[in-house]
């Protein structure tokens, strides 16, 4: 797209307001838990109270004859029924069948005629358990003479997303395993002039999207529909079909807006038992699940990284290794690809000309693990941008010179058969530095930290979309992306009022209804601006092709003749509007154009990843060494989007990343006490609040134009998280001299190795 | 539905208009204005007046209406985010600041969040950006890093000054 750079923009590049304001400042924005259908049931969920059990009996007789109770479903029920689910790896009953796997695993669901009478009826259900032995992290799930959670073989899921093999199912508890591996490692820590080695370790995390997963179902001769608050509607219609055995045209997903997603909304979730619900209760019925109930569904991965980097005497990295565990708990879900992703991004940013990374995604008794925020990265990025400043440390030089010195450059191949590095890492760390007035003296218990990654984003580019032009010049955008809040109801209109030239309050979405707008693969990894923006552009472009041809044909002149103008054409004196073409052509105030376009792995889309997400975050904070509490006194980032669509929302995603890794760096953490979860609500899980807000914060954006989406925009909103646990960790060791090498840095840990060291300071 | 439910008549000023309902005496306030009433504006998050997604105003003043029984509110004043713009539509200086700096993203919270605002402009018209911090601190925001709706809520106190003075 780069012919264009000098093209001035009308819409796009623009703050437009968002396009869901009204709605969503009046409470009228319809979520599904808003969503009432006629004759609709409601359905509550009973829970596993063991970590590993077999489950001997079920009697749900009691519940079942309870008044207002019109069924219940068990892993007994679903005769009829394919019952085990997953895009990666088909390991999950859509309820517990003959044992449960975590503490906290559906078991049974009551559907009544409302809320309270399934929940009462729950504890009528009666159930026996035998109780096995229970393995609860990587080390032990991995021991000689583990029990295995899973004893059946997988099939893998034709989309999981990565082309290498499935592990699951193999006889051991490994969930996946990835390795990548170029130059020579050994020789390279050989002759290296300093290296630096550790284990750094990423908390569990819940992402806490407000809106906690509630989907409806109703099942009939039609098939299957299902309003969700899920991210990827095709991805879970694919698992539904599996389900059912019913054809692609035989389920319809509906999402309406979605109350936060930030990945843990991504792939099926309560989908399956919902339907099952519905099938078995022959009417439409309701899964709301609490806070408390979405912890117990799906968490990040946590992950042990051992890892060492070398420089040479010059400051040039040559070498890095690496052995992740990821802790996946009961179910892959999306896992495996987690387990990949978190590979690859253990050797961004930087350009290392050796390198080793294994990878072991293992099952253990706990809340399955699945996508969060940056698929991985933020794991190994706690490791990753520690070392460096480590490094830095060890060799005596400032870690932004470090960064500056070795980051990928934009255009190098900086990991083997990948697209080229399509960012600006050296003006990123340099807008996120200035923020935090990176050469300025600091005040005594104040520390700094710049930082940065990389990703490999934009999932498999599969993407279609129809744009059509009515009669009146307004246009319709048909679009299976959802709205998360991250903007896209707003963004992709921009742009195909950007291309008719036509005012943006003319362009409406028609958006994420899998009976009614074309394919497109998820909402997910930063991918929609670039993928549906794209996809929209070239649609837009049909369409205008179309009128062409169609002001040819009533100005009776050749289609070459036809300049395209902003919102229609002109040919020598006469200028005719998009709607005086479409009015002319057909003789009537009616009919209308269709635009389409179809983005799949070919010519820009051709080399993966489809971009490089890129972004720096850097913070100054200040520690009270009598209690270990940290505050964030500034923070900057800086995301490298190619060119901002709508610049505040951009900047709001980075805003928002950044504050989630602050809350990792600080605070967040899912806490398991044997198998069982400790923190499980929202009174114990402690999220940023308002009083966390930095003193000051610095947005800036890089807008190179230099990715492939429309215009030369790439994707944003996850990378801003990435490095912030490590800059925590990093500013913390420039205040205090103290290297906390675990998230989160909570003032407990702080004042403990406070103590620790300045003890031993004093003993010596 | 267990046998025998006993029903009571609520009676109170929903909105600025008097209303009544049945409803049984274990009914949350969130409950009757969703389901009784089905104003869906009202979010339910953590259930536990820790998030503020719920938020509403009983006689000005706010209240997680997750937790609060419908009982307590009988013959009060209850606002909630549909009774925030005029009648004609026009939205209320507060709800136009949100828009206007951004100060949403999902907008899950944004409901409580502009009840929130509301009690607080009420009670200090000219609050500082601490006394921001402080009063809005039992609302969570999981998206915008809380910055845009400090901005807003500066924006709103401003514009609701400028409306007063006529």
């Amino acid at each position: 797209m780069s012919a264009e750079k000098g093209r001035e923009f009308h819409v796009v590049n623009h703050s437009v307001p968002r396009r869901d304001g009204r709605a969503k400042v009046t409470g009228q924005a319809v979520y599904v838990s808003d969503v009432k259908l006629m004759g609709m049931a409601y359905a509550k969920v009973l829970r596993s109270p063991y970590a590993h059990a077999r489950i001997l009996s079920i009697n749900a007789g009691r519940a079942a004859s309870r008044p207002g109770v019109i069924a219940v479903v068990t892993g007994n029920d679903l005769e009829g029924l394919n019952p085990y689910f997953g895009h990666a790896v088909k390991d999950h009953p859509l309820v517990a069948i003959d044992k449960v796997r975590y503490i906290g695993e559906p078991v049974a669901a009551v559907v009544a005629e409302d809320e309270r009478t399934a929940y009462e009826a729950l504890e009528f259900i009666e159930v026996q358990y035998e109780e096995l032995k229970a393995v609860l992290n990587p080390q032990e799930a991995l021991a000689q003479g583990a029990p295995l959670l899973h004893e059946r073989k997988f099939e893998a899921g034709a989309l999981r997303g990565f082309e290498g093999k499935v592990t699951a199912g193999r006889g051991t508890n490994l969930c996946q395993e990835a390795h990548i591996g170029w130059g020579d490692v050994e020789a390279a820590f050989a002759k290296a002039a300093a290296v630096v080695e550790a284990e750094y370790y990423f908390p569990m995390v819940y992402a806490y999207a407000m809106e906690p997963y509630v989907a409806i179902a109703e099942v009939n001769e039609n098939g299957v529909t299902i309003y969700s608050s899920a991210q990827h509607p095709f991805m879970v219609r694919h698992d539904i079909t599996t389900i059912f055995g019913l054809p692609v045209s035989q389920i319809r997903l509906i999402v309406p807006f979605v109350g936060g997603g930030y990945g843990s909304k991504s792939y099926t979730k309560i989908e399956p038992l919902v339907s099952a619900c519905a099938w078995k209760a022959k009417r439409p019925v309701k899964l709301r699940l609490s806070v408390e109930e979405a912890m117990l569904t799906t968490r990040s991965d946590d992950a042990l990284t051992w890892m060492r980097t070398a420089v040479d005497a010059n400051g040039k990295i040559i070498a890095r290794q690496a052995k992740i565990y990821m802790n996946t708990g009961a179910y892959a879900e999306n896992s495996p690809l987690v387990c990949e992703k978190s590979t690859n991004r253990c050797v961004g940013p930087y350009a290392i000309p050796n390198i080793k990374i294994d990878n072991y995604s293992v099952y253990t008794n706990t809340v399955p693990a699945s996508s969060y925020r940056g698929f991985g990265c933020a794991q190994v990025t706690m490791a990753g941008e520690s070392q460096i400043d480590e490094l830095a440390a060890k060799i005596g030089k400032d870690p932004y010179e470090l960064r500056l010195a070795n980051v990928a450059q934009g255009g190098q191949e900086f990991f083997p058969k990948m697209r080229p590095f399509d960012g600006n890492l050296k003006e990123d760390l340099d807008l996120a530095a200035k923020s935090v007035r990176w050469k300025d003296p600091l005040p005594k218990g104040h520390g700094r930290s710049v930082g940065c990654s990389v990703s490999d984003a934009g999932a498999y580019p599969l993407t279609s979309t129809v744009v059509r032009v009515h009669a009146d010049g307004s246009v319709s955008i048909m679009m299976g992306s959802t709205e998360l809040g991250q903007g896209s109801h707003t963004v992709i209109p921009q742009i195909v009022a950007e291309e008719l030239g036509v005012p943006f309050e003319s362009v409406r979405v028609v958006a994420s209804d899998t009976a009614i707008t074309p394919y497109d693969r998820s909402t997910g990894a930063s991918r929609t601006t670039t993928l549906m923006g794209r996809a929209v552009l070239e649609a837009s472009r049909e369409a205008i092709d179309q009128m062409v041809r169609m002001a040819a044909d009533v100005l009776k002149v050749k289609e070459k003749e036809i300049e395209v103008t902003r919102g229609g054409v002109q040919c020598g004196e006469a200028r005719l509007t998009w709607s005086e073409v479409l009015t002319r052509y057909y003789g009537l105030p009616g009919g209308e154009v269709i635009g389409r376009a179809y983005i799949r792995k070919s010519g820009d889309f051709a080399q993966l990843p489809v971009f490089w997400e890129a972004a720096s975050t850097a913070v100054e904070i200040s520690v009270d060494e009598d209690t270990g509490r940290i505050r964030m006194e500034r923070l900057g980032t800086a995301g490298d989007v190619g060119l901002a669509i709508n610049p505040a929302l951009a900047e709001g995603q980075d805003i928002g990343a950044a504050t989630m890794g602050m809350g990792v760096g600080l605070f967040e953490e899912l806490i398991y006490d044997g198998p069982q979860l400790m923190n499980g609500s929202l009174l114990e899980y402690r999220v940023p609040r308002f009083s966390d807000l930095p003193r000051e914060v610095h947005l800036n954006l890089v807008q190179n134009r230099d990715g492939v989406g429309p215009y030369g925009a790439k994707g944003g909103g996850e990378a801003s998280l990435n490095a912030m646990a490590a800059n925590v960790a990093n500013a913390l060791y420039g205040a205090t001299g103290v290297r906390i090498r675990s998230a989160p840095l909570t003032p407990e840990k702080v004042w403990r190795a406070l103590k620790e060291a300045r003890g031993e300071k004093k003993k010596s | 539905m267990s046998e025998a439910r006993e029903y009571l008549i609520l009676h109170f000023n929903l909105n600025g208009r008097s209303v009544e309902t049945q409803y049984e005496a274990q009914e949350t306030l969130a409950e009757v204005l969703r389901d009784r009433f089905n104003l869906n504006g009202t979010k339910i998050s953590c259930e536990v007046e820790v998030c503020g997604a719920c938020t509403v105003l009983v006689d000005g003043l706010p209240v997680s209406a997750c937790t609060h029984l419908a009982y307590e509110v009988r013959d009060r004043n209850v606002l909630t985010i549909e009774g925030m713009a005029k009648p004609d539509g026009t939205l209320h200086p507060i709800q136009q600041a949100f828009i206007d700096e951004f100060a949403f993203q999902c907008g899950f919270c944004t409901p409580g969040m502009i009840l929130a605002t509301k009690a607080l402009l009420d009670e200090n018209p000219r609050p500082e950006e601490a006394d921001i911090i402080h009063y809005m601190d039992g609302n969570i925001c999981r998206c915008t890093g809380y910055v845009s709706i400090v901005r807003a809520i500066q924006r709103a106190a401003t514009q609701v000054q400028k409306e007063e003075r006529g």
